[in-house]
């Protein structure tokens, strides 16, 4: 078998001469025929539930569209740039694009770091460790509704516990509205956001922390560094490319996440990120083409500060 | 006493202190939860303090409401768990049915385009699902899908297949080469190798990325709004609780008994599987 990849389109060519049916294949344009044929399926349903939808929600934003009119519009009728105008020109676009890198920002360190204290403290075993470890991925795989659900009742002004706790213990003159009031909404959500997604991180983080040679550590610690110098000058360095990568994952995922602040505040109170702005145009106000347009505004932005990130963290993410 | 010492012990416990914050952080919501679906709502707002249930002012009427079906004054959840069961199980199967080959292809084989598909895979695992959302509500408009359980089943899948490809594909990567190649000189054809070696080797990974699509299929709340909401019939789980909140007049004890029907399959299925679950979470992880 050759290790050079064969072009595409060449060996085929070279072996035309011979009559197709009687010459038995090679091993290697087998394995690429049955590879061909294995990815083509998953490729196929890919194409059509993901890959369609995007292509046409980028026509989308370039046409006039609504609800109301939705049957009468043809796949590729009249392109206009008003949508995007209008997404641009809408009163408050500004700032929900500010609050989403906010918000995106802060739920991705957040998240990471608390994941980094979480592998830091279970990486040795102790009794009850794996209960620790279930534990704390509880917040990740709950579903969303229902942890949204205890949060609000936790924080409400009435029947909340932290309340009625902070009332009593903490000397609280007044009952605060966290997830209701601009000044403390976003840092709760935020804080939500961290809490909810630090189990991703510290999975990364722990099985990363288990694959440090045992041999490094053990010889820093020969050479006298203590337990805060080995922290800083051997694991933290190891884990450094996972923390990059954890931080591109995350700030993608949390910058296109909706459940979370539609669900905790319905994105009042200073709270409104892009997906449930588009959320909006396309239910409340039945603007499918404005709604495109936000959405097509939401990618360019996102890849923007992704190329922007993989600029000054690429060597590392890769 | 030298600085190794007092790092030593102080680390200690600080170790121990942290460990006991998150556990709390982590279980107490759950717990909460708990709690306020069995007391009385004339007591909650008496005492929202509490945190234990006394004997006395135990109750599962709030149980009994969220569960019944609407013609008899409940909540119809029992409609609502079949229905997330039923979306959830087909949304899984139908994408292993999908991303088991193709995973395998991407892993394996060397084919024209294999980078580039490889590419797209984590590409679109990555992008945003609203934008996706905007035409298939369209499609399903027209198509008069929407409200229907296929309909989002279909769309599961787009959320569901990504992701499990990426899973699949880097399990595969690490079973060694040489246990195919002697399946082959014994004469196996390419099915018939991952038939009889790759799959039975891949099992468990196999059934991580079943639960891991389970569950997110269950939780999904985004599509569930936007293409059942007319059909109060059709509603899964998450939809049906996060518009009983919407509804006036329904207690806080009766959402958190909601909370809790929807969290417990998945808390337990989690529980069950916890260790497969992570161990195929972060398979191929240590690469970085």
């Amino acid at each position: 078998m050759t290790t050079t990849a064969p072009g595409p389109g060449r060996s085929p060519t070279r072996e035309r001469p011979a009559p197709p049916r009687r010459r038995p294949l090679t091993l290697r344009r087998r394995e690429s025929r049955a590879g061909l044929a294995l990815v083509a399926p998953t490729l196929l349903v890919t194409i059509a539930v993901i890959g369609i939808p995007i292509v046409w929600t980028v026509v989308l934003a370039f046409q006039r569209v609504r609800l109301a009119t939705l049957r009468k519009t043809g796949l590729f009728g009249e392109f206009t740039m008003d949508n995007i105008d209008r997404v641009l020109h809408t009163p408050g676009f500004a700032e929900t694009l500010w609050v989403t890198l906010i918000y995106s920002i802060g739920g991705t360190v957040g998240s990471i770091v608390l994941g980094l204290v979480a592998a830091l403290v279970v990486r040795r075993p102790f009794r009850g460790r794996t209960l620790v470890r279930a534990s704390m991925l509880l917040p990740y795989v709950a579903p969303v509704v229902a942890v949204t659900f205890v949060w609000q009742v936790m924080l409400d002004p009435q029947l909340g516990i932290v309340n009625a706790w902070g009332q009593r213990l903490l000397g609280w003159d007044a009952p605060v509205p966290f997830l209701t009031q601009e000044s403390t909404a976003l840092a709760t959500v935020i804080v939500f956001e961290a809490w909810r997604y630090f189990p991703f991180a510290f999975l990364f983080l722990l099985a990363r922390l288990q694959a440090v040679p045992g041999e490094l550590e053990e010889a820093a610690r020969v050479d006298g560094a203590t337990p805060t110098q080995r922290f800083r000058h051997i694991l933290l360095p190891q884990l450094l490319p996972v923390i990059a990568l954890l931080g591109v994952l995350r700030f993608i995922m949390t910058f296109n996440k909706f459940d979370d602040v539609y669900l905790l505040t319905g994105g009042a109170a200073g709270t409104e990120v892009v997906s449930v702005r588009v959320y909006e145009f396309l239910t409340a106000r039945t603007d499918i083409g404005a709604a495109a347009a936000q959405a097509v505004v939401l990618a360019v932005v996102l890849i923007v500060f992704v190329l922007i990130y993989l600029r000054f963290f690429g060597r590392r993410v890769s | 006493m030298d600085r190794d010492v007092v790092e030593t012990v102080s680390l200690r416990w600080l170790r121990r202190l942290v460990i006991a914050v998150f556990l709390v952080i982590t279980v107490f919501p759950f717990y909460y939860m708990l709690v306020l679906s069995v007391r009385p709502i004339e007591r909650l707002l008496l005492d929202p303090g509490a945190l234990v249930v006394g004997f006395g002012e135990l109750t599962v009427a709030t149980y009994a409401e969220v569960l019944k079906a609407t013609d008899d004054g409940g909540q119809g959840f029992l409609t609502f768990i079949r229905n997330s069961g039923l979306v959830a199980v087909a949304a899984t199967v139908l994408t292993l049915l999908v991303a088991i080959p193709g995973a395998y292809a991407v892993a394996r084989l060397r084919f024209f385009g294999r980078r580039q598909v490889d590419f797209l895979f984590l590409a679109v695992y990555l992008f945003p699902s609203i934008v996706i959302a905007i035409p298939l509500f369209v499609v399903f408009t027209r198509a008069g899908l929407r409200g229907s359980l296929f309909g989002l089943v279909l769309v599961y899948i787009s959320q569901t297949l990504p992701v499990s490809v990426y899973m699949l594909k880097n399990y595969f990567e690490t079973i060694p080469v040489s246990l195919e190649e002697s399946a082959a000189i014994d004469g196996a054809g390419r099915l018939g190798i991952i038939r009889r070696v790759s799959l039975p080797l891949a099992m468990p990974s196999i059934m991580a990325v079943a639960l891991y699509d389970f569950m997110i299929a269950w939780n999904e709340f985004l599509f569930a709004l936007l293409f059942l909401v007319d059909k109060p019939n059709r509603w899964t789980v998450s939809l049906g609780l996060s518009l009983l909140a919407d509804g006036v007049e329904v207690p806080k004890t009766v959402l958190m008994a909601g909370s809790v029907v929807l969290t417990l399959p998945i808390v337990i299925l989690f529980f069950a599987s916890e260790r497969l679950l992570t161990e195929g979470l972060t398979s191929g992880a240590e690469k970085g």
